[in-house]
C-alpha cells in the first residue's frame, strides 16, 4: 500500500520533470479584435433621422432646386441606383423614387443610402421595406457629395423648381 | 484501498500520455493537454497569422490563418481554376501565355513575400513555376496575380522566387541546366557537359509598382541549381544557390549524380554584376519569353513576347561566382538573421555545415582556393566553414530561424525538426513530424527579425493521420509552439496540392490593406456597363458583344434574341455592387469553358460559342440574395442565315415619368 504511493508520486515527478515547463498556465493565443456590432442602443435611435452622419442642421436644404447638382445625382444614380429604382411610384427590386422626398426626412434619406446595413437592421421602416422588397438595399459605397446630389435629383423628380 | 487503487490507475494513465508527448514510438498524436487551447480561435476572430502556402503541383498558393489552420483562400496562379474563371475569362486568358502559348498548369514551389530593410512589408508575394520556368507577383491588397514573367535559357526555375532584402531582385535558378536558347538545342543528350548552361536570372522589381524585368542572367556551368537565399544585414549584395549534380551527369541522377563527396554552394556577388552590367558587359541575346500584367483598372490582362536579355559570363568575368564545397547534394541553403551564417543542408549528408560570410570574404581576398570548377574558383571548405552541426538526424533539408539565435531544420529522413543554437551549434530539441518532412517555416523566419512564435511542418507523407478517403490524401501540414525551449505541436491540418515553402507573417502586416470592392467609376474594361443605361447588345460580323450588368437579383439584358449559328458571344458583364463580399456569377448552358465570378465593380467576360439552335438559360451562379434564384435569364439561338432581329432587354415595366430624365 505505501508502495503504491511512492510509485505514484514518483511516476507524476518523472512526468514533469522531463518535459520540464509542461505545466505552466496558459490563456488563449488567438484574441484579436472582434467584428464590430452593427446594432448600438435602440432606445437613442431617432426614426426621423435615421443613424448615420447627416442632420438637418447639417444639411441645411433650401427650398430651391440646385439644377447642376440634381443633373450630377442623376449620372450617379444611373451606375449606382436605376438597376433597382425606378423613378415613379412603381416598385422594381426597390421600391420606386416618387415622392420619396415628402415620406422621409433629407437627412434619412442621405443616412439610409450612405449606411444601409444599420440602418435596415433597426430603422422600422427600412425594416417594414425589406419585408416587402426581400431584398437588402446593397451598400453602393456613394460618396457624401454623390450621396447629397442623388438626394437633389430625388427633389427635383418630386417636383421642387 | 479502492480510492488509492483508482488513484494509481488515474495516475498511470496521465503518466503514460506525458511520456508520450516526450517520446512518442508510433503514431498516435503526442500532443499536450493545453494543445486545443492554443489552436484555438473562437468563431468570429481573426487568426492571428497569414500563412501563405505554396500549391506545389497545384500550380496555386493556398492562404491559411493560423493558430487555427484554417482555409482562407486559394489563389490561382499558374493553373487554371474554372471556379474563378482563372485562365478561361478573356481578360484572364493572357495570364496563361508563354513562348510556348497558353500552358494550363504548373507546379509551384516557393513563395516569398516582399521585404523592405529585411522584414516583411506586406506588399506582395511571389511564386515559381518549376516547370515551364516562370515567376509570379500576387498583390496583397487584392490577393490575385498581377503579373507573371517567363525566363528564357532556363530548363525548369526552382531555386526562386528568393529576393534581396529590399526586393530589389527576385532571382531564378535553372534546375535542369539546358543548351542556352541562341544556341542549337538539337544536340546528343550526353553532351551535357560541352552543351549544356546553368542560368540564374535576376528580375528586377518596381518599387511602387512591383512591375518585374528581367534585368540581367549570368550563365554558369552545367550543374543543378536547386534552392537559394539572398544574404542580409552584412552579407547584403550576395545570393547563395545549392547545387547538385556537379557530376554533370545526364542520366540516372539518384545514382549519377551522388557520387562526389562534395557538391557546392555558390555564392554569387550581384552588387558586383550589376556593376559589369552598367560598364556594358552584358552580352544582348536574342531569346523569347513572355510577360503578362494585369491591370486591376482595365480588369484585363496584356502579354508581351520580349526578345532581348542581357547575360554575364561567370566564366569570363571572375570575381561575381565562387563555389564552396558542400556536403552530398545539399538541397537547403539559408541564411541566418543576421545575415552571417550559411546554413547548407546536404540531403545526403551527417552534418549540417555552416559557413561563415566573414570567412568567405577573407577567403576570397586570400584567394584560398582549391583550385576552379569549369572555370570559377572553389573556395577551401575549411576556409570558409563557421562549424558543423554534429549528429543533427538523417536527411536534413531546410532551416529558418526565431528571434532568440536559434536555428530549425527539418530532417526528411529522421522525419523530425531539430532546433539548434546558431553560435555553438549544440542541438537542443528534437520533435517528430507525421512524416516525412519537407520545407518548415516560422512566423517571420527568413527576415532580420524573425517573429517565432509558431512553426509549420509541411510533410510529405500523410498515411494515417487523417479520415482515409482512397488512395490520394491531402497533404498533413503540423503546427508547433516554439514559444518555449520544447517545441510542442498543436495541430494538424491538411492542405491543398502539395506545399513546398510557405510564410507566415503577422497578420497586422497585411490585413487593413485589403481591397473590399472596385470604385465602379474607375472601371476602365472597354467593354464596361456603367450602369443598365448603358447595356447593349452588339453584332459585329459573327461576333456578338454583350455589355451586361448584374446586381441583387437580375441580369441587364436578361432576354437576348438573334443570336444565330456559327456566332461568337461574348457577355461583358459588369457587377454593379459597390459593397464588401457582394460577388455575382455568370455561367450559360453548353458553355465549354467555365463559369465568371465577377467582384464588385468588376468587369469580365465569357465566351459562349452556342453549338445548338434552341433557347440558352443562363444565370447567376453565386447566391446573393433572397431573390438569387430569380437571377436569370434567356438567349435564344437560331440557325446560321436565319432573319431574327437582335433583341434584347430586362423587365418591360411601366414607362418613367416625364420627370424622370428630363
Amino acid at each position: 500500500m505505501k508502495t503504491f504511493k511512492v510509485i505514484a508520486s514518483v511516476t507524476i515527478a518523472a512526468i514533469f520533470s522531463s518535459c520540464g515547463g509542461e505545466n505552466k498556465p496558459t490563456t488563449a493565443t488567438a484574441a484579436q479584435e472582434e467584428p464590430q456590432s452593427m446594432v448600438k442602443d435602440a432606445e437613442t435611435y431617432d426614426p426621423k433621422r435615421g443613424e448615420g452622419k447627416f442632420t438637418a442642421e447639417l444639411l441645411a436644404l433650401s427650398d430651391k432646386l440646385d439644377e447642376a447638382k440634381a443633373k450630377i445625382g442623376e449620372d450617379a444614380s444611373n451606375v449606382k441606383c436605376t438597376s433597382c429604382h425606378k423613378m415613379t411610384d412603381e416598385k422594381l427590386v426597390g421600391p420606386g423614387w416618387k415622392d420619396v422626398t415628402k415620406r422621409r426626412t433629407g437627412e434619412w434619406i442621405m443616412n439610409f443610402i450612405t449606411n444601409p446595413d444599420p440602418m435596415i437592421d433597426k430603422d422600422p421602416e427600412a425594416q417594414a421595406m425589406l419585408e416587402l422588397c426581400l431584398v437588402r438595399m446593397p451598400n453602393q459605397s456613394l460618396t457624401d457629395d454623390e450621396a447629397r446630389a442623388i438626394l437633389e435629383y430625388m427633389r427635383k423628380i418630386d417636383g421642387l423648381k | 484501498m479502492k480510492n488509492l487503487f483508482k488513484i494509481v490507475a488515474l495516475t498511470g494513465v496521465v503518466a503514460a500520455a506525458g511520456l508520450q508527448s516526450c517520446k512518442p514510438k508510433d503514431t498516435s498524436n503526442a500532443v499536450s493537454g493545453d494543445a486545443g487551447i492554443k489552436a484555438y480561435v473562437a468563431p468570429g476572430k481573426y487568426d492571428e497569422v497569414y500563412n501563405f502556402v505554396s500549391g506545389g503541383f497545384s500550380g496555386q498558393m493556398s492562404v491559411y490563418g493560423l493558430p487555427s489552420g484554417r482555409l482562407l483562400r486559394v489563389i490561382p496562379v499558374f493553373s487554371v481554376d474554372p471556379e474563378k474563371g482563372w485562365g478561361y475569362s478573356e481578360e484572364t486568358k493572357p495570364m496563361l501565355n508563354t513562348s510556348h502559348g497558353m500552358v494550363p498548369w504548373d507546379d509551384l514551389h516557393h513563395v516569398q513575400l516582399s521585404k523592405t530593410n529585411g522584414e516583411y512589408d506586406g506588399k506582395w508575394v511571389f511564386g515559381n513555376a518549376n516547370n515551364t520556368p516562370r515567376v509570379a507577383r500576387i498583390d496583397l491588397t487584392t490577393f490575385r496575380t498581377q503579373e507573371i514573367i517567363e525566363l528564357p535559357n532556363s530548363g525548369g526555375n526552382h531555386s526562386s522566387p528568393f529576393i534581396t532584402e529590399n526586393t530589389e531582385y527576385v532571382v531564378a535558378g535553372t534546375r535542369f541546366s539546358v543548351p542556352m536558347d541562341d544556341a542549337n538545342g538539337d544536340v546528343a543528350i550526353d553532351t551535357y557537359k560541352e552543351n549544356f548552361k546553368g542560368t540564374l536570372s535576376f528580375i528586377s522589381v518596381g518599387k511602387e509598382d512591383g512591375k518585374m524585368d528581367i534585368a540581367f542572367q549570368i550563365q554558369c556551368p552545367g550543374v543543378n541549381f536547386d534552392l537559394s537565399r539572398a544574404g542580409k544585414g552584412v552579407s547584403n549584395g550576395w545570393f547563395f544557390f545549392s547545387c547538385y549534380n556537379t557530376e554533370q551527369a545526364n542520366t540516372l541522377l539518384e545514382v549519377n549524380a551522388s557520387q562526389k563527396d562534395k557538391d557546392f554552394v555558390m555564392a554569387v556577388n550581384w552588387k558586383k554584376a550589376e556593376e559589369y552590367i552598367k560598364a556594358g558587359k552584358g552580352r544582348k541575346q536574342a531569346v523569347k519569353y513572355a510577360h503578362n500584367t494585369y491591370s486591376e483598372k482595365t480588369h484585363t490582362a496584356t502579354s508581351e513576347i520580349k526578345t532581348e536579355v542581357l547575360v554575364l559570363d561567370s566564366k569570363e568575368l571572375k570575381d561575381i561566382c565562387y563555389f564552396i564545397p558542400c556536403p552530398k547534394s545539399p538541397h537547403g541553403c539559408d541564411v541566418s538573421p543576421t545575415g552571417e551564417y550559411i546554413v547548407a543542408s546536404g540531403k545526403l549528408a551527417a552534418v549540417i555545415p555552416v559557413f561563415s560570410y566573414d570567412k568567405m570574404l577573407k577567403a576570397i581576398a586570400a584567394k584560398s582556393f582549391d583550385g576552379e570548377f569549369e572555370g570559377i574558383p572553389v573556395i577551401k571548405y575549411e576556409s570558409a566553414l563557421y562549424g558543423e552541426v554534429k549528429k543533427p538526424g538523417l536527411g536534413p533539408l531546410h532551416t529558418e530561424f526565431d528571434a532568440d539565435g536559434n536555428a530549425y531544420t527539418s530532417m526528411f529522413v529522421s522525419s523530425e525538426v531539430v532546433k539548434w543554437n546558431i553560435k555553438d551549434l549544440k542541438v537542443i530539441d528534437r520533435q517528430p513530424t507525421y512524416y516525412s518532412i519537407g520545407h518548415l517555416c516560422v512566423v517571420g523566419g527568413d527576415t532580420k527579425k524573425p517573429t517565432g512564435k509558431y512553426l509549420i511542418a509541411y510533410n510529405k507523407i500523410t498515411k494515417d493521420r487523417y479520415l482515409p478517403t482512397g488512395p490520394e490524401l491531402s497533404q498533413s501540414a503540423q503546427l508547433f509552439d516554439i514559444s518555449g525551449e520544447k517545441m510542442k505541436l498543436i495541430l494538424d491540418f491538411p492542405t491543398i496540392g502539395e506545399p513546398h515553402y510557405a510564410q507566415a507573417v503577422l497578420a497586422s502586416v497585411i490585413k487593413d490593406k485589403s481591397v473590399k470592392m472596385f470604385k465602379i467609376e474607375e472601371n476602365a474594361h472597354p467593354y464596361v456597363a456603367k450602369g443598365e443605361k448603358e447595356t447593349k447588345v452588339v453584332r459585329e460580323g459573327n461576333k456578338v458583344h454583350v455589355y451586361m450588368t448584374a446586381i441583387r437579383s437580375h441580369l441587364t439584358p436578361d432576354n437576348i434574341e438573334g443570336i444565330k449559328m456559327g456566332d461568337e458571344v461574348y457577355f461583358h458583364v459588369t457587377n454593379l455592387e459597390q459593397d464588401w463580399d457582394v460577388p455575382h456569377g455568370f455561367a450559360i448552358k453548353g458553355a465549354d469553358n467555365a463559369e465568371l465570378l465577377i467582384m464588385p465593380g468588376e468587369t469580365q467576360t465569357l465566351k459562349w460559342v452556342p453549338t445548338k439552335v434552341g433557347i440558352s438559360p443562363m444565370y447567376c451562379t453565386d447566391f446573393c440574395s433572397a431573390l438569387h434564384q430569380e437571377m436569370t435569364g434567356y438567349v435564344r439561338v437560331s440557325p446560321a442565315g436565319s432573319n431574327v432581329p437582335l433583341k434584347f432587354g430586362t423587365g418591360i415595366t411601366k414607362p418613367e415619368v416625364a420627370a424622370a430624365s428630363k
